[in-house]
């Protein structure tokens, strides 16, 4: 590998570090000198010996809009917690729910993980299965009691892939999420591959 | 403060007691580990209450460990599972002996 | 005077933790089908386990075991997506879901299409047969 090559992967490999060092001093838990280099050795030696492909090359940081996707995800969270609790606890028939596909307009794999990772705590909905191809994710909603319930989770779903692209996106996700970026012919094309 | 301790804890307990029962009752491998999974992190959540409430912070370690085991077990046997399903040529199992688990026909295939 | 309400807020805090954890347990119990009851085994319970997390972090603040309490938090909410995943998307390939509650089922059991082939590096030596496993 040549110097440049290497340089490179260090760089790209700084956020993953930085993140280990942090787990190893809470790990640790009080900071002093000792553990910020003992971690640093440590993070090293595993991001070398486990290296990781790559995935933050559609992804930046905004800190206001991840400041919003923060409150609404605890907010989120505290709402759908008490659903799926009521739903629990609530007498009478079973709870039902539903299985629906949902396009997204996102294509970063990194998105696509942090969306994935949002949906199963916010808001009554879980992963089932991720189509990278086509974006398209299947989604196991609940509580859902008729098809106006079910269209409404599909949009929340919708504006949780919307908020963690305005957070982590780049400006072309965020781009993306304005319109839709395919002709027509590719979305047929999908469905035809979709129902084979 | 008695009365916050015996709270919390007939409340976790309810909790731990009904994750034992799903994984008792089953039927599956996978609401077992689901039950199980839960049933760790309200182990882990009964450890952090009574660090809270006595001011102890000696066991938060256990804690982490115990909130981690729970990931990692949930982990093992879904790859395990899922392991299966591979080997078995078809999607859901059956080839390899495994029975279809809900009660329904199957739909679209 | 700010210490007493602190505590109020953490035993606040604590209490309605447990509550979420027992509601976690209703679910499991009550839910029909696995899926639903990973519903259960995420929301209340990452909810609950948060909020104890935070009660006691408050209750023991100035310790260095805080931080410890809040990474116990935050590993909980990226680590319990994770196994749910991969727990639903088995489940739902092993049709773990009662047909009869959905309101709409959108996808054949085989999930998305193109997903039909899997990725290589799963396959175990020899698994033994999943005995538990009755429906």
């Amino acid at each position: 590998m040549s110097p440049d090559a290497l340089v490179g992967r260090g760089t790209r490999q700084l956020p993953v570090i930085a993140w280990l060092v942090l787990i190893w001093v809470l790990l640790w838990g009080s900071f002093s000198w000792a553990n910020v280099l003992s971690g640093l050795v440590a993070a090293v030696v595993v991001t070398v010996a486990f290296p990781l492909p790559g995935v933050t090359e559609h992804a930046r940081f905004r800190p206001l809009a991840v400041l919003s996707f923060l409150g609404f995800f605890l907010r989120d969270l505290a709402v759908s917690s008490v659903q799926v609790a009521w739903a629990a606890a609530r007498p009478g028939p079973p709870v039902r729910s539903a299985v629906i596909v949902v396009e997204l307009r996102t294509d970063s794999d990194l998105l696509l993980t942090l969306i994935a990772e949002t949906l199963s705590l916010v808001p009554g909905s879980m992963v089932l299965d991720i189509d990278r191809m086509h974006r398209t994710m299947l989604v196991h909603v609940l509580p859902v009691t008729d098809e106006a319930d079910v269209e409404r989770q599909r949009a929340d779903v919708l504006v949780v892939e919307e908020r963690v692209v305005r957070a982590f996106g780049s400006s072309r996700e965020i781009a993306a999420l304005d319109g839709p970026d395919g002709p027509p012919a590719e979305a047929a094309a999908d469905d035809a591959g979709r129902n084979r | 403060m008695t009365v916050v301790w015996v709270v919390a804890y007939t409340l976790l307990s309810g909790g731990a007691a009904l994750s034992m029962v799903r994984v008792w009752r089953g039927p599956s491998l996978l609401d077992r580990v689901v039950a199980t999974e839960t049933l760790l992190a309200i182990i882990a959540g009964g450890i952090a209450v009574y660090a809270g409430l006595a001011r102890d912070p000696a066991v938060v370690p256990v804690l982490l460990v115990v909130a981690l085991l729970g990931f990692l077990g949930a982990v093992s046997v879904a790859r395990y599972v899922g392991g299966m399903l591979i080997k078995s040529g078809t999607d859901d199992g059956r080839a390899a002996g495994l029975p279809p688990a809900a009660e329904q026909t199957v739909e679209g295939r | 005077m700010v210490r007493e309400i602190l505590d109020v807020v953490a035993i606040g805090f604590l209490l309605l933790g447990s509550v979420m954890a027992l509601a976690a347990g209703v679910g499991l119990v009550r839910f029909p089908d696995v899926i639903s009851r990973l519903h259960a085994g995420t929301k209340p319970q990452v909810a609950g386990v948060l909020l104890i997390m935070v009660g006691g972090a408050i209750r023991l603040a100035g310790t260095p075991v805080v931080w410890m309490l809040l990474l116990g938090g935050l590993l909980q909410m990226l680590t319990v997506p994770v196994s749910a995943h991969m727990i639903s998307r088995i489940a739902y390939r092993r049709r773990h879901v009662r047909e009869d509650l959905l309101v709409v089922h959108e996808a054949g059991f085989a999930g998305l299409a193109d997903l039909q082939d899997d990725p290589p590096g799963d396959q175990p030596a020899d698994a033994p047969r999943d005995q538990g496993d009755s429906g």
